[in-house]
């Protein structure tokens, strides 16, 4: 793994980790500690400018309102082997999928620059006005038809919107009308790459012009090591639409001033500053110590944009130094610890709920919107539910306003089990609540059920009294105790369901469940419940 | 055994006997043992309305060895009378006899003998009267005759003190089927708590043991700003995409965001400041304003600490949070759309990458686990960033335990937290733990409703450092 790999991997992390088995190869390999293995000394990336013309891309007014900025530079005399040509294909995949935003944000297209002759030019036209012969195939389609015949191709589909619906679609043209490129669908066929292209143009278009710069310098920092005048890159000049003009890359080294005594506080070592200068060096940040002598300049090389801040320094110099060989401290913080009340009364409550033959369970806090209202006899608009956008499935609709659906759910799927099954959960419903900054809220509830041949109310009753009485609130409509009152409650059976009132308000319902309710939930005996908002009694 | 033989006659006998049969006498008759008897009745009761059965117990009386040697003998007492002859008998003498020491006090309390203690050659017992009847050898012969209901209660109840008579039936005779010691004793009625939040309350306890407050999380929803920004997480960052996150559609919006913050992290993302170049991109108001399920606990870490932040003078802190978060991926036997986060966070003045080491190995012995790897990681809101592993004896490699770093300038100094003050930060799991701890290898049978009740049963105590070993003394690490 040559070094400005290492380089550019950090960078693509940096704009996303993604759990792509080739991410967690990296993640799970050591990134290597530039130690004694690597003695060469860090490259020295230059942009060039070319002894004849200078490679021009003029970007048309017509691009602004879909994919305003370009961006371009050329790799001269470039040596590709299969394996180099393949990591080229690779890392633009790569770029395109984190740091591009699935390039929507930059797109990169690479061509043979033998096959083309500039001055190129950016722009954007109707769609039925752009034909071209695409990548990989074999005659020359529209704008449109390819719209068409990409919606199936399992890669190409998912850049589709990005300017499907926009009057005009971008398109770079070389100086004979050759199409380049239509960003960010696909490129032209007739510039395509080989292994035995000796001379790339590439130009990176998008709606970021940081991070086309960026995704740029990558690109060509990492391949220049294979150009005959290694890590030496070719300027190309982007004409703008208000006639100003920028060459690139941009190939920024900058240089930052850290103190040493901040890295040594920040990593827990005491390295002289020539030290540190020598392990940043060894991270390819080319450092000396100059002023006071505790001041340590330090030259940052365009494949380090992650850095942006001196933490990002320290990181590397602890890195080189080995995170294993620093020693461990304990920090001197003394502090008294204190539960949050709601967790503490809610682990006293589960201890009891067990010792009172109930067994706990840990339900889904997202279900479908069947689940809190259609099978408990409701309206979905009476629930006051949260509800997700554009769920994958109809599981992830809403979040839960009650308890009871996911424990009816697991004696359904708990069916083999003897009876009686006595369930209890203790845990968050979600509600919306236009009182909390985010518009929603959380509550703590208490549910159980009781499933058998049969219905068990006066034993559900026993648990709420039980409840109550580890509570310390005491039977009887004196303040601060508790009753229950006839209620009615579609998810209940007629005449057996009962509200509960403690400390002046209701905290909850019990009662036997409805029949329907029973047979929605795919159960067959008879089942009686109890929930109640623990809340009020904190 | 309803249709053994034994059930047949009795039922044959049963059906002749007016009233009813006697089980121990059908046995004696049947001449087997009186448990076959009981054996046929409980089947036939098993059956249904066949016969009815009434359980009675009598009390029979049998003779011990003493019993029959003086039914045959002649009591100890009536003994000593008979040996003594008209001129009397040296009482030294009589003490020689058999039945001589046992019999002369009870010879003596009956009033059948005296002693002259003023006789010439040594004490001389003499008979105060001609003869004596022998009750207790009669007493024995009717119950050796079976007849024991002639005695008086009293009779009976001397006599047994005596040891001369037992009761039969008594357990002392009895003989007992041995007990199988391999089969299973009858599990208690119990309720059971959760294995994963069994390990749950095992954590919290260390925690609570490092002097680590716990955090309020008890909001699932929140609000892109909390949980992104406030972090320096930029906004065209992948994972705030449709396909890793959970969008609300209803409410959409977070209704209030403190707005001066708010200002000072827009600045910091789109021109920098802090010492920092910043992410240099147009931050959005209203992308902040996005509605989520939270994607992990850290915004509750960027609440407590904006809180801490507004409290002058700064006093450091340790906090922990253990709870719901929920991620919008590929869901596989080792993912679910909803998992539980445990994270700790200590910010103090001076904290080192070193320090975080030392928390973390104080952290993981607590779970038994010793031997720790650090290597470089990333994360958008820490660097340093690393990973820890630890070496899994099972699986003879190192896996990773946890994630840790120290929280970006770029997301504390917005804040307001003084320049000089540190925050250190780890997380893990709860599910994976658990699921190594109890070895379980679908996420489904442990969480939700797919859940395996019978393993909840079954599940034992969750001691997360009991490892084999010489205990660990107490101490400074």
């Amino acid at each position: 793994m040559n070094t400005s790999h290492f380089m550019s991997k950090r960078v693509c992390r940096q704009w996303g980790l993604t759990r792509h088995a080739d991410c967690q190869r990296e993640a799970g390999s050591a990134l290597p500690s530039p130690g004694p293995e690597l003695q060469i000394k860090a490259p020295v990336y230059k942009r060039v400018t070319p002894n004849g013309e200078i490679q021009k891309l003029i970007i048309t007014e017509e691009t602004a309102k879909i994919r305003p900025y370009a961006v371009a530079a050329v790799l001269r005399n470039i040596k590709f082997t299969k394996d180099r040509y393949d990591s080229f294909i690779e890392l633009q995949e790569k770029l395109h999928q984190n740091i591009c935003r699935k390039r929507a944000l930059v797109a990169i297209g690479t061509h043979d620059l033998d096959t083309l002759s500039g001055p190129f030019t950016y722009t954007a036209k109707r769609p039925s006005d752009i034909k071209f012969k695409p990548l990989n195939k074999t005659k020359e389609y529209t704008a449109c038809e390819l719209m068409n015949i990409y919606k199936t191709d399992n890669h190409l589909k998912h850049y589709l919107h990005i300017i499907e619906n926009k009057p005009l679609y971008p398109v770079i043209y070389d100086s004979n009308g050759v199409v380049l490129s239509m960003p960010p669908v696909i490129n032209g066929n007739h510039s395509k790459i080989t292994v035995n292209t000796r001379n790339v143009f590439i130009e990176c278009t998008g709606t970021d012009f940081t991070k086309a710069k960026i995704v740029l310098d990558v690109i060509v920092t990492m391949f220049s090591e294979y150009c005959e005048n290694q890590f030496m890159v070719e300027a190309a000049e982007v004409v703008f639409p208000n006639g100003k003009s920028y060459t690139f890359p941009e190939l920024a080294y900058r240089k930052e001033i850290v103190r040493a005594d901040l890295i040594n506080k920040k990593v827990g070592i005491r390295e002289t500053p020539e030290n540190i200068a020598k392990l940043l060096t060894r991270m390819y940040l080319k450092s000396e110590v100059i002023g006071d002598g505790n001041q340590i300049e330090i030259e940052i090389p365009p494949t380090r944009a992650d850095i942006i801040h001196a933490c990002d320094i320290v990181e590397d110099a602890a890195i080189a130094y080995g995170y294993n060989n620093i020693q461990m401290t304990l920090p001197k913080t003394y502090t008294i610890a204190n539960q949050f009340p709601l967790n503490k009364l809610t682990e006293l409550l589960r201890q009891d709920m067990a010792a009172a033959g109930f067994t706990e369970a840990l339900t889904f806090a997202l279900c479908s919107q069947e689940d809190i209202a259609d099978k408990l006899g409701l309206d979905i608009s009476a629930t006051k539910a949260v509800h997700i956008s554009n769920p994958k499935t109809a599981e992830f609709q809403v979040a839960r306003t009650t308890l009871l659906p996911g424990l009816l759910k697991t004696i359904a799927a708990n069916r083999k089990m003897p009876l009686p099954l006595k369930l209890f959960e203790i845990s968050d419903i979600v509600v919306k609540d236009s009182s909390r900054d985010v518009g929603a809220r959380n509550y703590r509830h208490l549910c159980a059920v009781y499933y058998n041949k049969n219905p068990g109310f006066e034993i559900i009753h026993g648990l709420l009294d039980r409840i109550m009485q580890l509570l310390n609130v005491p039977p009887g409509e004196k303040k601060g105790g508790y009753v229950i009152k006839a209620s009615e409650g579609s998810a209940f059976f007629p005449g057996r369901c009962a509200e509960i009132l403690a400390r002046g308000q209701s905290i909850g319902k019990l009662g036997v469940l409805h029949p329907d309710v029973i047979t929605k939930f795919e159960l067959t005996m008879p089942c009686s419940s109890l929930e109640i908002n623990v809340e009020p009694f904190l | 055994m309803a249709d053994g033989p034994v059930a047949e006659v009795l039922l044959r006998q049963l059906e002749a006997a007016d009233g009813g049969l006697d089980s121990a006498e059908l046995a004696a008759e049947l001449g087997v043992d009186h448990q076959a008897v009981v054996g046929a009745v409980k089947s036939l009761q098993a059956l249904g309305e066949i016969i009815e059965a009434e359980l009675r117990s009598t009390k029979r009386w049998e003779l011990t060895a003493e019993g029959e040697e003086i039914a045959r003998e002649g009591s100890h007492e009536a003994r000593v009378f008979h040996s003594i002859p008209r001129e009397g008998l040296a009482q030294s003498e009589l003490m020689r006899l058999p039945s001589g020491k046992v019999g002369f006090s009870k010879a003596m309390s009956n009033k059948w003998i005296r002693v002259d203690k003023s006789a010439a050659d040594g004490p001389r017992v003499f008979r105060v009267v001609d003869s004596v009847e022998d009750e207790v050898q009669r007493r024995l012969q009717l119950v050796q005759g079976g007849q024991a209901e002639k005695l008086g209660e009293k009779e009976r109840s001397e006599l047994r003190k005596r040891k001369l008579l037992t009761e039969v039936g008594s357990w002392r005779d009895r003989p007992f089927k041995p007990y199988n010691f391999l089969a299973r004793g009858v599990l208690p009625d119990s309720g059971h708590l959760h294995p994963l939040l069994k390990v749950r309350t095992q954590f919290r306890q260390i925690f609570l043991e490092m002097g680590f407050t716990e955090m309020p999380t008890d909001n699932f929803i929140e609000s892109s700003f909390w949980n992104f920004d406030a972090l320096f997480q930029p906004q065209q960052h992948p994972a705030r995409d449709q396909h890793d996150t959970f969008f609300l559609r209803d409410p959409a919006e977070a209704l209030q965001l403190p707005m001066d913050y708010v200002h000072r992290v827009k600045r910091t993302h789109s021109q920098g400041g802090y010492g920092s170049q910043g992410y240099k991109y147009n931050w959005k108001l209203e992308e902040a304003r996005k509605n989520i399920l939270r994607t992990h606990t850290t915004s509750a870490s960027a609440r407590a600490l904006y809180r801490l932040a507004q409290k002058k003078p700064f006093t450091p802190a340790k906090y922990f949070s253990i709870d719901r978060v929920f991620r919008n991926e590929t869901l596989d036997a080792t993912h679910l759309a909803e998992f539980h986060q445990i994270e700790g966070v200590v910010a103090d003045h001076g904290l080192t990458l070193g320090h975080l080491m030392g928390i973390l190995r104080e952290f993981f012995t607590k779970l038994g686990i010793t031997q720790l790897r650090f290597k470089p990681a990333y994360n958008p809101y820490t660097e340093p960033s690393m990973e820890v592993f630890s070496y899994h004896q099972g699986l003879k490699k190192w896996v990773e335990v946890g994630n840790s770093g120290l929280f970006r300038p770029e997301m504390l100094l917005p804040m307001g937290l003084p320049e000089n003050v540190s925050v250190i930060a780890w997380g893990l799991s709860l599910e994976r733990p658990t699921m190594i701890k109890y070895g379980i290898n679908n996420i489904r049978e442990l969480v939700g409703h797919k859940v395996n009740l019978q393993m909840v049963y079954d599940s034992p105590l969750c001691r997360l450092d009991a490892e084999p070993g010489p205990p660990r003394t107490q101490g400074a690490a």
